[in-house]
């Protein structure tokens, strides 16, 4: 019973965590339709500096500076922010594919360097030691606190980014995902927007990278492969329905039960030495998954709300779903 | 120092056919098909190990591995794109490139299952390098750089002097006028996924014969081919090659002055300033 207990408090630490990046990319990807495929990049900014910042010193990396963790957290996202500003600048105002390339090369180059850059990161041996908020309670209910502050996170991010959507900057940002020259013709400075929407998002990706950081206590670069931090990311934020924030938490939920439920069953049945081949499995079993919900359901489990449908649906209703989709909508509603 | 110099250019060359070939598919799949194609590494990769389980499994010479492999991939990428892609092509040019990073994560963990994550190598041999005029090269790099030349050579001649390379070349210049005037455009979609196919085959057996083979292999040089794409001018095969040989030379340039994993973000520095400078890449006409 404390075991299971224990493990409830452990699967919803990191539903919670990856909701947060659920919903970042959900500000980008969903409201906006930036296609952001470096996550991982972001989630690491935010973790390394969170890191850095409050661990006491050492000589393995750069600082610590045994700074308080709100501070750590305050500084990933503003260096995830500014490190998306850079990216931005130079690729919002061209096609979507060229933010996609750019991101992954990003991406790509913080994983090489928090690799490589000893002096900064204690490359691959990682960084220990990384504070917990409440240190002094001991046992459970140390890991009890930490999941209330994830779940604060997750509702503080949730209403910030719910609110950002239903105000006007939000309907920018829709509407400049539907129809962009309509957009322009509105006298609204599209780059921009598009700006503000990438840098928030990068922001709270930073803020899960620190939520992870102190979480786990240690970081090294394995946990920042593309692999866990942004694919599975998309594939949360797909199937839960993008556009819609409570998609991308329920997404998450029933993403991370597969993921982690698949991981739990190839414990408990395959041999070790089959182990790696059966992780592969599963990475196949989560790439279909996205295939099949593109496929088939590609509004995801809760597609969004017909808001942008009211303002477009004449348009769409006029010349048949083909033409709509023709334009850039990231979905069909 | 000079010596030096022309020594990294030599490999830079190598580096650069191998990118070169990449960069052509991914820039004649962009033409035609209007995304960017996440999923090419992999089939590089995939490719690649097609070819070693010809020449371990079945002891075949490389270059019979060469060609069944480029039939086997080129076959592979027609069942991708009708099983997937095709359903796709009505929608939003972004919502394909989402479903290739699906089927990039498909194909890479397919080869981690049947082959395993470790390093493999096509021969074991040692290589003696050989000396031209004081550079030193290994011979199957002269035969990467030879067998670039060859399957250029071959593409230009495709693209100029066959029906299927016209209708190509039109339907990348304006799909709807291509349309009109009768051109059956499912038919050159799958001609593209056979020629994208085959040289991302290709680049990948080079990329193996010159390194080693991992699942990982084709996606780390993803990020180089996307910069030698942009800096051709995306949708160019010509400008692909050109921007490849760029890429290539001035990553082994910086090992000079950097430590050679930062390769890659050589790659990236050029894009970018390529996409400040000129978005539209050098032989990119400016809209």
């Amino acid at each position: 019973m404390a075991d299971l207990l224990s493990f409830a408090v452990f699967f919803l630490t990191l539903v919670g965590i990856y909701a947060v990046l659920a919903l970042a990319l959900n500000v980008q990807w969903g409201l906006t339709g930036l296609f952001n495929i470096g996550i991982a990049g972001f989630f690491a900014i935010g973790a390394y500096s969170s890191a850095i910042l409050t661990t006491p010193p050492s000589a393995a990396h750069l600082g610590g500076f045994d700074l308080p963790i709100a501070l750590g957290l305050a500084a990933g996202m503003v260096l995830s922010g500014v490190i998306a500003l850079g990216i931005g600048i130079v690729t919002l105002r061209l096609r979507e594919d060229y933010l996609a390339i750019a991101t992954i090369g990003i991406a790509e180059i913080i994983r090489l360097v928090l690799k490589n850059e000893e002096w900064l990161t204690n490359g691959v041996r990682g960084i220990a030691g990384i504070p917990r908020p409440f240190e002094h309670l001991v046992g459970r209910g140390q890991d009890v606190i930490y999941l209330l502050i994830v779940g604060m996170a997750v509702v503080v991010v949730y209403l910030a980014i719910e609110r950002g959507r239903q105000s006007p900057w939000g309907r920018v940002l829709r509407a400049m995902r539907e129809r962009e020259v309509a957009v322009m013709a509105a006298g609204k400075d599209i780059v921009r927007f598009r700006l503000e929407s990438f840098v928030l998002g990068a922001a709270f990706m930073g803020l899960a990278g620190g939520l992870y950081a102190h979480f786990f206590s240690f970081i090294s670069p394995e946990a920042f492969d593309p692999m866990y931090a942004t694919f599975l990311v998309w594939v949360m934020l797909i199937a839960g329905g993008s556009g819609n924030n409570r998609g991308a938490i329920l997404g998450t939920l029933v993403i991370w039960t597969i993921w982690a439920g698949t991981e739990f069953l190839t414990n408990l049945w395959v041999p070790a030495e089959y182990m790696t081949r059966a992780g592969s499995i599963r990475v196949m079993l989560v790439g279909a998954l996205l295939l099949v919900i593109l496929l088939v359901r590609p509004q995801g489990l809760l597609p969004e709300s017909q808001f942008v449908a009211a303002t477009t649906s004449r348009r769409r209703r006029g010349d048949g779903g083909a033409a709509a989709t023709e334009e850039g909508g990231p979905q069909e509603p | 120092m000079f010596q030096e110099f022309v020594q990294l250019v030599a490999y830079g060359i190598v580096l650069g056919s191998i990118l070169s070939l990449g960069a052509i598919g991914l820039s004649l799949l962009f033409g035609i098909l209007r995304f960017a194609h996440f999923a090419h590494g992999d089939v590089m990769t995939v490719g690649a190990y097609m070819a070693l389980a010809f020449v371990a499994g079945l002891g075949l010479p490389l270059w019979a591995a060469f060609g069944l492999a480029i039939v086997g991939g080129a076959g592979l990428a027609i069942v991708i794109d009708q099983l997937v892609y095709r359903r796709l092509r009505r929608t939003a040019p972004v919502i394909l490139l989402i479903a290739s990073v699906g089927v990039a994560l498909i194909l890479r963990s397919l080869v981690q299952f049947i082959w395993g994550p470790d390093t493999q190598v096509f021969s074991q041999e040692l290589e003696m390098p050989l000396r031209i005029a004081g550079i030193r090269l290994k011979p199957s790099q002269l035969n990467i750089v030879v067998g670039t030349i060859v399957l250029v050579v071959l593409l230009h001649l495709f693209l100029q002097r066959t029906r299927m390379g016209k209708a190509m070349r039109a339907m990348a210049d304006n799909p709807d006028l291509a349309r009109v005037v009768g051109i059956d455009t499912e038919r050159v979609v799958v001609a593209t996924w056979i020629i994208g196919a085959a040289f991302a085959v290709s680049a990948g057996i080079f990329l193996g014969v010159d390194t080693r083979l991992q699942p990982t292999m084709g996606w780390h040089v993803l990020l180089p081919i996307f910069a030698a794409t942009i800096l051709g001018g995306i949708g160019k095969p010509y400008g692909a090659i050109v921007g490849g040989m760029v890429v290539g030379i001035a990553s082994e340039l910086s090992t000079a002055a950097f430590p050679s994993v930062y390769k890659p973000a050589v790659a990236f520095a050029l894009m970018v300033a390529m996409l400040i400078v000129r978005p539209t890449g050098l032989f990119g006409t400016p809209r």
